[in-house]
């Protein structure tokens, strides 16, 4: 075990129309884990993100991040929502999209100037994205999208980011990249928390899983708690998945 | 040109620009009927307002008004988030109850009141200059002119201020609520700013009329423009040219001003929907054609290149092999020789290496749809354009 933790949720209750999304949700993500939140559709995997970031307003529970209230550690954070979450007819840049990201640490009304700039361009090309960084927004393609996506939660130097199916949509080419950007935040101390579909490369692309299903399932390192049994506890079904260790 | 005239066309501009910078927003927030909603609901807010004050130019008046459209908005939201109707449902729902309140409000009171529905929907741009603004017998210029330029003037700090905000609230509501900029207060920002500016708007140019301001100019050069700020001034600058011409309209035609302005917004729309440059409708329809005719060249070319023997690349076979009619057939042919991608010997067709390098290129595309490998042939093909 990891001593530090990043994210702590307690008693964590969310509901729509008095309908449980998330109920009692007890979590502690330690730092510089690489983490997917597994899931059936419905399970509340981006509510869960949703009520960490002080979105969605739970009924019950609290969060810490390092243990103290997100509103006071928003700094600390970075999110990336679903792509689909946005009109990407919007009339804007590449560019000015990364930019929004430092949005959050300049605060209101203070405008982006040359720093914010070049932090924008520096993620853009970490993304692989600089030669598109003038493009009109809906002229990217699914792929695109989203690394411009990830562009913009690179530029707010996060300690912890959240991304919502990062994956949703993108081809091979992307994901690969994708995937090694957020191992090399790992890598830099950072704690990366991802809402996953894909269970087949869990194994492959995290260390640390989170089973979710209205309740949590269970919590913990890749290796000792991805298994048949939990999977079949959180799907319902004998899930069979090939594990590559 | 007299005074009067110079006035109303000053004040028109002013109307306009003060409705085209908040209809901006609320078209890219896929609001535009909301704009409408507020136009209608905020009618009792001014016949008590009017009641109160018995001047349609009292800033009270202004404020007790916009909080209907604020109110309008709020209830909307209600309903529409008990999950039993959708948003436009919710808006025809409570947008004619606040007006009817409005109608029979005035209906019983109108008797000793000077205000009538029609006066509140149509509004008369051409007597804006006679109710004049008058401190210690000096005349300051008209009353409306007043309240609608300290309208701007607040939109135009509001804007300068929290352009970032508005628009990364609008463009993503969840980074923005996460980054604390919360989504909620900008929207309630613009539906009063929005209220305001239908409120201080109506009198000059009615209430139905401020949505054609709001939201034409907004809507024309969303499909001139990618950039925010670029769609700003090109909506600032659609809705002042539709003012002062759609004052001279009116002029010539001997008609109503707010009438003849709006006629001209929904005319420039036209043209701009007719002949905008990326997504005007000629300029697609163009472009759809050409891509046909890529695609079939393209057909073609991969034909060539599947078929060695002579007999599949014979001219008049392939007229009635590819199947098809043979206008499209010579067409393509003359592309296809035009760009030197393929040679005609004996009737007999063959791939030139440009061609064949040409197909290769596009078959690794349309497999990989990597856009790097294409990059430099996009000038010459819209096929390979986004």
């Amino acid at each position: 075990m990891k001593d530090k933790i990043a994210i702590q949720v307690d008693d964590l209750t969310v509901a729509y129309n008095y309908k449980p999304v998330l109920w009692d949700i007890d979590l502690r993500v330690p730092e510089g884990v690489l983490m997917a939140i597994v899931g059936p559709n419905g399970a509340g995997k981006s509510t869960l993100i949703k009520a960490i970031l002080a979105i969605i307003k739970p009924i019950a529970g609290s969060i810490a991040i390092y243990g103290k209230p997100y509103e006071e550690q928003r700094k600390m954070v970075a999110y990336v929502p679903q792509k689909g979450s946005v009109d990407w007819d919007f009339p804007t840049t590449a560019l000015d999209v990364v930019m929004m990201g430092t949005y959050g640490s300049l605060g209101w009304i203070k405008r982006p100037g040359q720093k914010e700039k070049k932090a924008a361009l520096e993620a853009l090309e970490k993304v692989g994205m600089l030669s598109f960084k003038n493009r009109q927004i809906s002229q990217l393609s699914g792929g695109q999208q989203q690394r411009v996506f990830l562009a913009r939660a690179l530029v707010q130097e996060a300690s912890i980011y959240f991304m919502d199916e990062p994956f949703q949509g993108v081809d091979a080419t992307t994901e690969i990249a994708i995937i090694n950007i957020l191992k090399e935040l790992r890598k830099a101390g950072k704690t990366v928390v991802v809402v996953h579909h894909d269970l087949q490369t869990v194994p492959e692309y995290f260390d640390w899983v989170t089973f979710l299903n209205v309740k949590k399932i269970a919590t913990g390192p890749v290796k000792e708690i991805f298994n048949d049994d939990n999977l079949t506890k959180t799907y319902g079904i004998n899930y069979k998945v090939a594990i590559n260790q | 040109m007299t005074s009067p005239q110079i006035e109303i066309q000053i004040i028109a501009c002013i109307v306009a620009i003060a409705c085209a910078i908040p209809g901006v927003f609320l078209v890219l927030r896929k609001m535009a009927l909301i704009s409408d909603a507020i136009s209608h609901s905020i009618l009792p807010g001014i016949v008590l307002g009017f009641f109160l004050t018995h001047d349609l130019n009292s800033p009270w008046l202004i404020l007790l008004a916009a909080i209907t459209g604020v109110i309008t908005v709020v209830l909307v939201e209600a309903i529409q988030k008990t999950g039993l109707v959708k948003e436009d449902t919710a808006i025809g729902l409570v947008f004619p109850v606040l007006f009817s309140i409005g109608v029979i409000l005035i209906a019983k009171n109108a008797n000793d009141v000077h205000l009538d529905v029609d006066a509140v929907l149509l509004g008369e741009l051409a007597f804006a200059p006679f109710d004049r603004w008058l401190v210690a017998g000096a005349d300051l210029g008209p009353k409306s002119l007043w309240v609608m330029g300290t309208i701007l003037l607040i939109t135009l700090v509001l804007l300068f201020l929290f352009f970032k905000e508005l628009k990364v609230s609008t463009f993503d509501a969840g980074l923005s609520s996460a980054l604390g900029i919360s989504p909620i207060v900008m929207h309630y920002g613009l539906m009063s700013v929005s209220s305001v500016t239908v409120v201080g708007a109506f009198d000059a140019v009615g209430a139905i009329l401020v949505v054609a301001l709001m939201i034409a100019p907004a809507a024309t050069a969303y499909l001139l423009t990618s950039d925010l700020k670029k769609m700003i001034y090109l909506s600032v600058g659609f809705g002042v040219f539709s003012a002062i011409a759609g004052y001279w309209v009116a002029h010539w035609l001997d008609a109503s001003i707010s009438g003849s302005m709006t006629t001209v917004l929904g005319l420039v729309f036209l043209a701009v929907y007719l002949f905008a440059p990326d997504k005007g409708l000629i300029s697609v329809m163009y472009r759809q054609r050409q891509q046909r005719t890529e695609v079939s060249l393209l057909t073609f070319l991969l034909h060539l290149n599947n078929h060695s023997e002579e007999n599949e690349r014979h001219i008049n076979h392939l007229q009635e092999h590819i199947n098809w009619q043979k206008v499209r057939s010579r067409t393509v042919l003359d592309l296809a020789l035009k760009n030197n991608m393929i040679e005609i010997e004996d009737n007999v067709v063959s791939l030139t290496s440009k061609g064949k390098e040409f197909t290769d290129l596009a078959l690794e595309y349309i497999i990989t749809n990597k856009d790097e490998k294409i990059e430099f042939m996009k000038d010459d093909f819209f096929l390979f354009r986004g």
